[in-house]
């Protein structure tokens, strides 16, 4: 093996067993900085020694050992600095005593909790959403603040100050590493959802041009997603979430035309969706589906890009089911934006009065005023039935409301094909989706 | 904070299982080894890389369709090589040839053979390899609503 292929390699353990080590470090230290410091540790160990000895039969064991022992040796250091720390070093090494055997127990046991106990602490609450993205990415992805920066255009100094504020307030607030009981975990797995869902979308609204980074988010957010879902398969929501980004995922080569500009889901080329994906995606809903219940608003959604996913061509899509699943979500997760998707599958499964109806009401809502879309789709509805004065102004307040540059020229070109073909009757339906 | 390697990128692979004596006689694996690849399989799946795997019946349950000058021919199986028929694969995601390489090297085979290749992603293709969408698309496109 050359150099350059051991560090490959090497990068390639890394990539496998860094969350697990600094999970099973952190069950031990009680601190998931010092963990993540102790598990780096090792890796330059590794990267020391491995060129030399080549790559151990189980090097996540070998990275566990490792940290252990540098661990030991950091007990030792700080014993001899002042009192304070002496007394810190203490506490650390009463710890570490007790948890010798845990080391040894660490090396052989499942992973699967800790690994579970590091998904809650890098969302918990306390820390901010972008801090629980950064540290999430960091601890059980194994990116580097470097690759965080980049996939979420911030600067690298803005990552490493979110992440090492993150894990001080994680010590200073005493947060358990645990995995929460009774009626805390449901919320505290909501957010650890939503951490995970928050990256997909990330990486998802990367366009042409973006650094790679970001799309690769969208592939790091279903890992993640898939293992959250194995470690807690008795959860019917990990499976909706896995099952919703498995079906947006498969769409993604056909979401983007020629000149990069957006397809919309009705016009995508569903010869280029991915049936592997879509396959996957079918399975997971399946699940959650079979642990019984009402679905939840992931599950719900992933029915609604099931619909879609099911459909061999846009006009076989099953807009009742559709209508009546959003309406399902508007129960669980009421939201004006959710309302407003319905009012589309009303109009696409009863004609454009039934949605009109819904969105009208919309037209109402304080949260809605600035929305491009709720103009823009009352502007088609209108237009669908031939009410071409009022379907224009609403298409040019849509433009006006809009920040996108395309989707501006989209409009008004909409609006004036309204004045030119007045007295033409309707223009045909269409709408995105 | 360190971290080695170059640049990598979310990528898909095949670890492809040659056939082997046994596994063209339809000899079945060892329960010790069913057992062992179970356990594989399950590390694939907690670690959120398997997106697909399966194995193959013997080659003597297949058959070949051969092409020249457009025409196709049918062998049936059994075929010979066996060192180059497959037996059975995964798909897996990773970042790097290195971690798909790493997962290869961990299935839990006494003897026989995995090649790792690199899948096709459908983005890999450009979209003005697809047909060129006609006229009515762009209008329908144009029409539709900006969502």
């Amino acid at each position: 093996m050359t150099g350059s292929d051991i560090h490959g390699a090497i990068d390639a353990v890394w990539r496998i067993e860094s969350a697990r080590v600094i999970a099973g470090l952190t069950r031990i230290v009680r601190d998931v900085g010092l963990a993540e410091e102790l598990a780096q540790d090792a890796l330059v160990a590794a990267l020391e020694q491995w060129p030399e000895s080549g790559i151990p039969r189980n090097p996540g064991a070998w990275l566990m050992a490792t940290a252990k022992h540098r661990a030991i040796d950091l007990v030792r250091r700080q014993q001899r600095l002042d009192d304070k720390v002496q007394q810190l070093g203490r506490e650390l090494e009463t710890e570490q005593r007790i948890a010798e055997q845990d080391f040894e127990a660490v090396l052989d046991t499942d992973f699967g909790d800790d690994l579970l106990r590091l998904m809650f602490i890098s969302c918990h609450p306390v820390l901010s959403t972008e801090a629980r993205v950064a540290l999430t990415l960091r601890l059980l992805g194994g990116l580097s603040t470097a690759e965080i920066a980049r996939a979420f255009l911030v600067t690298e100094p803005t990552v490493a100050q979110r992440i090492v504020r993150a894990k001080r307030t994680l010590a200073k607030e005493h947060v358990p590493f645990e995995v929460p009981e009774g009626p805390e975990l449901a919320d505290r797995l909501s957010s650890v959802l939503e951490v995970i869902y928050l990256v997909f979308n990330e990486g998802y609204s990367a366009t042409a041009g973006d650094d790679w980074m970001r799309p690769a988010l969208c592939e790091e957010a279903l890992r993640l997603g898939r293992v959250l879902a194995e470690l807690v398969p008795q959860e019917p929501e990990a499976h909706g979430l896995v099952a919703l980004m498995e079906i947006q995922a498969s769409r993604s080569a056909a979401r983007t035309g020629p000149d990069g500009e957006p397809v919309l889901l009705l016009d995508q080329d569903r010869s280029r969706w991915d049936q592997l994906l879509i396959h996957r995606g079918l399975a997971a809903l399946e699940r959650a589906e079979k642990l019984g219940g009402a679905l939840g608003p992931y599950a719900l959604q992933a029915a609604i890009a099931a619909c879609h996913a099911q459909a061999r061509t846009a006009q076989e899509t099953d807009w009742q089911r559709i209508a009546a699943l959003y309406e399902a979500l508007a129960h669980l997760a009421p939201s004006p934006v959710v309302e407003l998707n319905r009012a589309v599958a009303l109009a696409m499964a009863y004609g454009p009065a039934a949605g009109l109806e819904l969105a009208d009401e919309l037209a109402a809502e304080p949260s809605l005023r600035d929305y491009h879309l709720l103009p823009s789709v009352r502007g088609d509805l209108l237009a669908r039935l031939g009410r071409l004065a009022e379907a224009r102004e609403e298409f040019e307040r849509a433009a006006a409301l809009t920040r996108n540059e395309r989707e501006r020229t989209l409009l008004l070109a909409r609006a004036a094909e309204c004045r030119r073909t007045g007295e033409g009757g309707p223009t045909p339906y269409r709408n995105g989706h | 904070m360190y971290r080695p390697g170059k640049e990598t990128k979310t990528m898909r692979f095949m670890m492809i299982v040659k056939a082997s004596a046994d596994s063209e006689a339809g000899v079945l694996p060892s329960k010790e080894l069913v057992a062992a690849m179970g356990r594989y399989n399950e590390e694939l799946a907690k670690a959120g890389v398997l997106l697909a795997a399966d194995g193959l019946h013997a080659s003597s349950k297949g058959a070949r369709v051969a092409f020249s000058g457009g025409r196709p021919t049918v062998t049936d199986g059994p075929f010979a090589e066996t060192k180059e028929l497959i037996a059975g694969f995964w798909i897996i995601q990773a970042q790097s040839l290195d971690e798909a390489v790493e997962w290869a090297s961990r299935v839990p085979f006494e003897e026989g053979e995995i090649e790792v290749r690199q899948v096709f992603e459908p983005t890999d293709f450009p979209a003005d390899v697809l047909p060129p969408e006609d006229a009515a698309r762009e209008q329908a496109l144009r029409q539709t609503l900006g969502r």
